[in-house]
C-alpha cells in the first residue's frame, strides 16, 4: 500500500502545479494583435469563422495536395502572417498591362509571375521587358466592413474631375464581373460596370473573388470558380470546395477591425489633429459606416479605416508602369491605415510600406506620395520636428 | 474547483497503479554488472529488462509511457490532457549462440500508430564482426537508438532528435557493426545501407524541411521510394572512466528521380552528421547527455525558401541525483533534479529578396524532478517553456505549462 505521507506529498505537489498553471504565458494584449474574430459573433458563425481560419491559417499546400506545379506560395498566411501584412519573401509580380485595354499576357503567364514551382517543374520567368510591378500583401483585418460600405457612400466620395478644386480627384475602379460573382445588393453600376474595392489598384470587386483568385494565381490551386490552371492553362477538376472558399471569405470578413491604441496620450490627439490639418484625410478618410449587413456586428456600424477606397494618381515615383482594371498605372487605392503601427509585427520586425514595400520606415512612406499626394507631402515637410513626430506617434498607434 | 477534482481523480488512478501483482511467475534475467561498464548507446536495443518465462529461450520486455499535461501558447491551452504516449512490447529470443532476434513493436497514442520499430536478427561472427539485417534503427545521433522512455528525466522528447532528426527512425536494411576493447578504452563502428527519405521532407504539413515526414509514407518497409539506398554509418568511442562521443552520418537520395526508367528531376541528397556525448561527473556524480545535429538538403532553388536546405539543432540533458537511499520499501530509490536545454534552427539561411535572416528557430528550457524508485522506473514532473520564432523573425510565440507522468519498463 501507498502510505498516508506519501500520499499527501503527492497531493501537495498536484495542488501546487495547479496553481502553476498561472504560469502559462498569457495572451498578448488584443489590442496589439491583429488577427481575432469579432467581438459579438453567435455560435454558429463562430464555427464557420474557425473552419475559415483553418482554411487561411492551417491549410498547407504541397505537391501532394495540389500545389502549383507553379505557384508564389503555400498557404494563405505565408503572405498575410497572423493576418497582417506580408514581407518581400512572397512579394507578388505582376506584369503586361499598361493602360485600360487589358492585359497583354492572359493565357501566356499573365497577370501574375509564379516565380516558384515544385521539384521538377520550372518556375515562369518574366518575359523581357515587359511591364511590371511587385507588390507585397496587405492585411487582412477589419474586411467584413469594407466589403459592407455601400456603393452609394464610394461614389460619394468620388471627385473625378476635382470638381472642388482641392488638388485630389479620387477616382472609381470599375470592373465586369466574372460570373461566379454575385453582386451586392446595394450595388449601382456604372454603364454596365461594377464598383470594385480590393487589392491595391482596387481591382477585386468582392472577397469571393480575392479569395478564389489568390487560391488559383498565388498557389496554383484551381476551383470551381477559377478551374484554369496557371501552368497549363487548361481547366481542370477543383482542388478545393467551394465551401472551403466560402468558409476563407467568412473568417475575413468576420475578423475585428483593428483596434487603434493609446488614444489618450496628448501626442497621440495633437498628431491626429496635424493628420487632418495637413490634408491626409482627403485620402485616407477617417470615418465610414457600413450598409445593411446580414451579420449584426458589420451592419451599419461606424468604423475608422483610414482609405476612401478610391485611385488616386501618385505620381511618377509610384507609377511602375503596370496597371489592372480600369486604374492607370500611376493610380493606387489608398490604403486603409488601421493597423498601420502593428504592421511590422507580421513583416519581420521591419515595416515594408508602400505597394512594394519600398518603404521601411513611416515617415519613408509619406515622402513618397507624389502626384494628388505631393501637397500634403509638402505641407509634411514644412512642420516642424516636434509636429512630425507627433503626426508620426499617431500613425504608430492606429 | 474543476480543476481540483480532476487532480484529486488523478491521484486515485496513480495509487491504484500501484496495486500488487503476483510476478513470480517471471523472471527478472540478471544483468551481468561487470559488463555494464562496456555498454555503450549502440547496445541501447539488447540492453533493457527482459522477462523470462521459465527455461524459454524466449524472453519479453517493453515500456510504458502515460502523462497528464497543461500547457499554453501565447494565453491559449488545450486544457487538461491525459495521453497514453506509448506502450513498446519487446521479444528477443537467441535462436543459437551466435545468432539472436530482437523485435520491438511500438504502439503511439493509443493505437493511433502502430510501428515495428526494430526487427532484425543479428549473426555473431566475432566482437569485430556482427551482421544485422532486418528492420533497424539507423545509427544517427544516439537517442535513435536509444530512446525508451524510462531512461529518460523528460516526458517529450528532444525535439531536435524527433522532429529535424527522425527519430525514432527505422528502416529495413542490413550492416556491420562490431567493437574492439583496449584498456578503458572501446571502439565501435556501425554502417548500414537501408531504404531511405522520400519527396515528403520537403513537402509536408510542417511547412518546412522536415526528415521525420517520410515516416507517413507507411510502404517504406516494403520498397524503397526510388531505389536508391540510405548510408548510415557511426564511429564512436568509450572510456570507462569518462564517456561516450560518437560520431554519425546518415545521408543519401531522397526524391523520385525516375518514374519508369525516364528522368523527371535530377537527384538530390540528403545528408545528416551528428554528434553525441554522455558522461558522468565525478564527485557530484552529475550526468550530461548531448547531442548535436545538422542536416543539410538539396532543395531546388526554383522551389520556396519555405523549406529550407539547412537546419541544425539538439539538446542538453543535465540530470543531478539529489539522494539515493531506500524510500518506501524501494531498495535503491533516487531523486533527481534535470534541465533540458534544447534548440532548433529549421532554416539556416537568408532571404533571397531581402537577405535578411530567416529566422524558424525553436528553444526550449525544461526543468524537471524526476524520482525513480528503481532503475526501471521513472516518476517524473517537468516544466516546459519554449518560443517558437516563425520564418519571418516575427514575435515568438510562446509555450509552457506542465507535464507530470511516468514511464516504466515491465
Ligand atoms: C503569395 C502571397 C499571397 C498569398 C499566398 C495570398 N495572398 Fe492575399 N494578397 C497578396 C497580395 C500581394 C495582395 C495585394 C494584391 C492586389 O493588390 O491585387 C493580396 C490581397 C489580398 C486581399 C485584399 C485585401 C485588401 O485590403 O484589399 C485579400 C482579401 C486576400 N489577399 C486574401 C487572401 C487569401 C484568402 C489567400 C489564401 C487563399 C491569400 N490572400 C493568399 C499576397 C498573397
Ligand atoms: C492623394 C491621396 C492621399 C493623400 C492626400 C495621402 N495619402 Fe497616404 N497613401 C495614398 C495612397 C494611394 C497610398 C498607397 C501608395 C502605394 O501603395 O504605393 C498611400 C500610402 C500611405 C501610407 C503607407 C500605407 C501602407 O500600408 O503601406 C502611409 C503611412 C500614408 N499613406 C500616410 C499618409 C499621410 C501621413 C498623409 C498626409 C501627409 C497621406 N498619407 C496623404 C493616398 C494618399
Amino acid at each position: 500500500m501507498f502510505p498516508i505521507r506519501t500520499s499527501i506529498v503527492v497531493f501537495s505537489a498536484f495542488i501546487f502545479i495547479s496553481a502553476c498553471i498561472k504560469l502559462e504565458p498569457s495572451a498578448p494584449d488584443s489590442n496589439n494583435v491583429l488577427d481575432g474574430p469579432l467581438a459579438e459573433l453567435n455560435h454558429e458563425q463562430m464555427i464557420q469563422h474557425m473552419h475559415g481560419d483553418a482554411a487561411f491559417n492551417d491549410a498547407i499546400f504541397t505537391s501532394e495536395n495540389g500545389l502549383g506545379p507553379v505557384f508564389v506560395a503555400n498557404t494563405c498566411a505565408s503572405c498575410h502572417a497572423g493576418d497582417g501584412k506580408g514581407h518581400q519573401f512572397t512579394s507578388l509580380t505582376r506584369f503586361g498591362q499598361s493602360d485600360s485595354t487589358g492585359n497583354l499576357f492572359i493565357g501566356k503567364g499573365g497577370p501574375q509571375l509564379q516565380n516558384r514551382a515544385i521539384p521538377g517543374f520550372l518556375p515562369e520567368q518574366l518575359p523581357f521587358g515587359v511591364p511590371f510591378t511587385k507588390l507585397v500583401a496587405p492585411a487582412v483585418t477589419g474586411l467584413g466592413f469594407i466589403d459592407a460600405v455601400t456603393d452609394a457612400d464610394i461614389i460619394a466620395m468620388a471627385d473625378p474631375t476635382d470638381a472642388d478644386g482641392d488638388g485630389i480627384s479620387g477616382v472609381l475602379s470599375v470592373a465586369i464581373l466574372p460570373s461566379y460573382v454575385i453582386p451586392r445588393n446595394m450595388a449601382i453600376p456604372q454603364n454596365g460596370y461594377f464598383i470594385c474595392r480590393f487589392g491595391k489598384k482596387a481591382g477585386a470587386y468582392d472577397l469571393v473573388l480575392q479569395t478564389a483568385k489568390a487560391y488559383n494565381q498565388d498557389m496554383g490551386i484551381i476551383s470551381g470558380y477559377e478551374p484554369v490552371d496557371p501552368h497549363s492553362n487548361l481547366a481542370g477538376d477543383p482542388e478545393i470546395t467551394a465551401q472551403t472558399i466560402q468558409d476563407n471569405v467568412f473568417y475575413q470578413k468576420t475578423l475585428k477591425a483593428p483596434l487603434a491604441r493609446n488614444q489618450n496620450n496628448s501626442d497621440v490627439i495633437s498628431g491626429k489633429q496635424i493628420f487632418i490639418n495637413i490634408g491626409c484625410v482627403t485620402c485616407h478618410k477617417k470615418e465610414l459606416k457600413t450598409g445593411h449587413s446580414t451579420i449584426s456586428s458589420l451592419s451599419e456600424k461606424l468604423f475608422f479605416p483610414y482609405t476612401d477606397l478610391l485611385l488616386h494618381d501618385m505620381g511618377s515615383d509610384l507609377d511602375d508602369g503596370y496597371t489592372e482594371g480600369s486604374a492607370k498605372s500611376s493610380e493606387w487605392r489608398t490604403p486603409a491605415l488601421w493597423g498601420l503601427g502593428l504592421s511590422k509585427n507580421s513583416q519581420g520586425g521591419n515595416y515594408f510600406l508602400m505597394h512594394d514595400g519600398r518603404a521601411t520606415t513611416i515617415e519613408q512612406a509619406v515622402l513618397l506620395h507624389g502626384g494628388e499626394g505631393s501637397k500634403s507631402r509638402s505641407q509634411y515637410n514644412a512642420l516642424t520636428e516636434t509636429e512630425r513626430k507627433k503626426l508620426l506617434i499617431f500613425l504608430e498607434n492606429l | 474547483m474543476k480543476k481540483y477534482l480532476f487532480l484529486i481523480l488523478l491521484q486515485l488512478v496513480i495509487l491504484t497503479s500501484f496495486a500488487q501483482v503476483d510476478t513470480s511467475l517471471f523472471k527478472t534475467i540478471a544483468k551481468d554488472t561487470s559488463y555494464k561498464n562496456n555498454l555503450m548507446n549502440m547496445d541501447a536495443v539488447y540492453s533493457r529488462p527482459f522477462l523470462n518465462y521459465s527455461k524459454s529461450p524466449v524472453s519479453i520486455g517493453g515500456y510504458l509511457e502515460a502523462n497528464y499535461q497543461h500547457l499554453g501558447t501565447n494565453g491559449i491551452s488545450e486544457g487538461h490532457q491525459f495521453q497514453m504516449r506509448r506502450m513498446t512490447l519487446f521479444i528477443a529470443s537467441s535462436i543459437k549462440n551466435r545468432i539472436k532476434f530482437l523485435s520491438e513493436i511500438e504502439f503511439e497514442d493509443g493505437t493511433k500508430e502502430i510501428n515495428i520499430e526494430f526487427a532484425a536478427v543479428d549473426f555473431t561472427f566475432n566482437p569485430m564482426i556482427n551482421i544485422r539485417g532486418g528492420i533497424l534503427m539507423n545509427p544517427i545521433g544516439a537517442f535513435n537508438q536509444n530512446h525508451d522512455g524510462p531512461k529518460w528525466e523528460f516526458i517529450d522528447r528532444p525535439i531536435s532528435a524527433t522532429q529535424m532528426l527522425p527519430a525514432t527512425w527505422s528502416n529495413v536494411g542490413f550492416g556491420l557493426y562490431g567493437k574492439k576493447y583496449s584498456g578503458n578504452w572501446i571502439y565501435a563502428y556501425e554502417v548500414y545501407l537501408t531504404n531511405g527519405f522520400d519527396d515528403r521532407i520537403i513537402a509536408n504539413n510542417a511547412n518546412r524541411t522536415n526528415l521525420a515526414a517520410t515516416k507517413a509514407n507507411k510502404n517504406r518497409f516494403e520498397e524503397s521510394p526510388n531505389g536508391e539506398p540510405l548510408y548510415t554509418g557511426k564511429f564512436a568511442i568509450r572510456n570507462r572512466k569518462i564517456g561516450e562521443l560518437g560520431l554519425s552520418y546518415m545521408g543519401g537520395i531522397y526524391n523520385k528521380f525516375q518514374i519508369d526508367g525516364f528522368n523527371i528531376d535530377k537527384k538530390r541528397s540528403v545528408h545528416t552528421f551528428a554528434i553525441d556525448f554522455n558522461t558522468t561527473l565525478p564527485v557530484l556524480n552529475t550526468k550530461l547527455i548531448a547531442e548535436w545535429a545538422m542536416v543539410v538538403v538539396d532543395v531546388p532553388p526554383t522551389y520556396s525558401q519555405q523549406f529550407g536546405d539547412k537546419q541544425y539543432g539538439g539538446f542538453l540533458d543535465v540530470v543531478q541525483p539529489v539522494f539515493k537511499k531506500q524510500m518506501q520499501g524501494f531498495h535503491n530509490a533516487v531523486l533527481n533534479l534535470a534541465c533540458r536545454f534544447e534548440f532548433v534552427d529549421w532554416n539556416v539561411a537568408t532571404f533571397r529578396e531581402t537577405g535578411g535572416n530567416i529566422a524558424d528557430h525553436i528553444w526550449a528550457v525544461v526543468p524537471a524532478v524526476s524520482f525513480r524508485p528503481s532503475q526501471q522506473t521513472v516518476i517524473r514532473i517537468n516544466y516546459r517553456y519554449q518560443q517558437q520564432t516563425d520564418l519571418l523573425g516575427n514575435i515568438p510565440l510562446r509555450t509552457g505549462g506542465f507535464q507530470i507522468g511516468f514511464s516504466t519498463y515491465f
